[in-house]
């Protein structure tokens, strides 16, 4: 069967037969899905770290010296930089690569530049099972760079086992780090471009956001831990005594921060400083995320998310083709006229797509 | 899903000049073509290596140098000799009349100078890719 032999191809780890595979699963062909059916089944070995942050912070940068970095340490590393695709003309300039093609001809290294295709979390919707296929390709390191984003775009957070959240001095004030969205997805923080002023404050800034957080959720832990000291005795207390309560919710509290408190960290993409540490950092993150368990929880989640979005997709192409198109046309048209209530029309066209299995 | 053209525009040699490059890539974008941008000073060896991991449709080249003759059909060898025989490759930038046929010869399927409509470009790539 093809499949079969375009599978083995991929292992094999022929350039050619992944960077083709990967245009059929952005093209959405089913060969494509057939071959993916084939490499699911094999181990998950690729560490998979994502980088995220706003337009010109640096991510591709970063990327490159990062990539540098690992292949010092004898690491193949696959790279998917995704760009966003115009929402008008569907066109893109994938331009993350240009920073990364003193790689391009290294055997050790893969690059492959996607478009977002109207994808608005930041990443592509063949970003997930491109990173699978990198990873059955033979590649230990998958980067997968995302959109310059914003503020709420946390897609990378369901296909990345570590997060790097890249930020930049002069982008705002201390309540932009506070907001909801891509500030809570980091699992290492990096403010780049150090040299520039004010990259000390927002570190700081980052810092305290990360304490707060961190103070947030060991919650009562280091004053249950002082009580547990004194025996549940509160008051009268010997000095020997208070001192003995605060050191021991000291403690507490700062081995609940060491394990809950993100790296914030310095580097100069432009002169590769910082840029071990990080590496380093990445690492680290990871080892814990295994021993903790936090990141299978993690694979599980992405894992829902993909499998949702996709019986969405299919789901919404079944309703815009073909045979269950013509009937979601013709019910809606009964439902403007009044023959047929919207609730009981959808009831009959899941039932179709999914008789016809057409989705 | 819709399958899109994608375009690796490269700058091979030493010259510094990639406006010509620039507005051939954005006239493709425009024409909802996936362009992948790779900037300057791009040795032949870089340019198939990344239209490969690219998977790219076609190879589209800007020389203002003159080296053209010695870089352009170097790109074509290096495809031959990796195997790939649908990337559809294009020449652009300063190229003498008298140089054409000699592109055309090593494999550049057309080569457009100063002055050409980007209209045509779009079309010519649309009626000669190698593969559907």
């Amino acid at each position: 069967m093809e499949a079969d032999s375009r599978a083995a191809r991929v292992v094999a780890g022929e350039v050619r037969a992944l960077a083709r595979l990967i245009t059929g699963l952005e093209n959405g062909e089913s060969q494509a899905n057939l071959v993916m059916r084939i490499l699911a089944a094999r181990p998950r070995r690729a560490q998979v770290i994502g980088i995220t942050g706003p337009p010109g912070s640096g991510k591709s940068t970063l990327t490159d010296k990062m990539i540098a970095a690992l292949r010092k340490r004898g690491a193949r590393v696959g790279i998917l930089a995704v760009d966003p695709s115009s929402p008008f003309t569907g066109g893109a300039i994938l331009g993350d690569r240009l920073r990364m093609q003193d790689h391009a001809t290294d055997p050790g290294v893969f690059i492959r530049s996607l478009a977002s295709r109207g994808h608005l979390g930041g990443i592509s919707r063949a970003t997930h099972s491109a990173a699978r296929a990198l990873d059955a390709a033979g590649y230990d390191f998958v980067i997968i760079e995302t959109v310059g984003v914003g503020q709420s775009e946390v897609d990378v957070v369901r296909v990345a086992d570590t997060v790097v959240l890249v930020a930049v001095p002069g982008l705002g004030d201390d309540i932009q780090v506070i907001k909801a969205g891509i500030m809570e997805i980091g699992d290492v923080f990096v403010v780049n471009k150090a040299d520039r002023d004010g990259a000390d404050r927002v570190v700081r800034e980052i810092r305290s956001m990360l304490e707060t957080a961190a103070a947030l959720r060991r919650g009562s832990l280091p004053v249950r831990a002082a009580v547990d000291t004194l025996g549940g005795r509160i008051a009268p207390l010997s000095a020997d005594q208070e001192h003995a309560a605060w050191a021991a919710a000291r403690a507490v509290a700062a081995e609940a921060d060491a394990r809950l408190m993100p790296p914030v960290l310095k580097t100069n993409a432009g002169t590769g400083e910082g840029v071990e540490a990080l590496v380093e950092a990445v690492a680290a993150h990871r080892r814990a995320a295994q021993a903790s368990g936090s990141l299978e929880a993690r694979r599980l989640e992405g894992a829902r998310t993909e499998l949702r979005s996709l019986v969405e997709e299919r789901l919404d192409a079944a309703l815009n083709e073909g045979e269950g198109g013509q009937r979601a046309i013709a019910l809606a048209k009964a439902v403007a006229a009044g023959e047929v209530d919207a609730w009981t029309a959808s009831t009959e066209l899941i039932g179709l797509l999914i008789q016809g299995g057409k989705a | 899903m819709e399958k899109k053209i994608r375009v690796l525009v490269a700058k091979p040699g030493l010259d510094g000049h990639d406006r010509g490059a620039k507005v051939i890539a954005r006239a493709l974008r425009d024409d909802g073509m996936e362009v992948i941008y790779t900037g300057l000073r791009q040795t032949p060896e870089q340019i198939v290596d990344a239209a490969i991991q690219e998977d790219a449709d076609v190879i589209a080249m800007s020389i203002l140098s003159g080296a053209h003759n010695h870089l352009f059909p170097r790109v074509t060898e290096l495809l031959a000799d990796k195997g790939v025989d649908d990337v559809l490759v294009l020449g652009g930038g300063v190229i003498p009349e008298d140089d054409i046929p000699f592109l055309k010869g090593k494999g550049i399927a057309a080569v457009f100078g100063p002055g050409t409509p980007t209209k045509a470009t779009i079309e010519f790539i649309r009626a000669n890719l190698k593969r559907s």
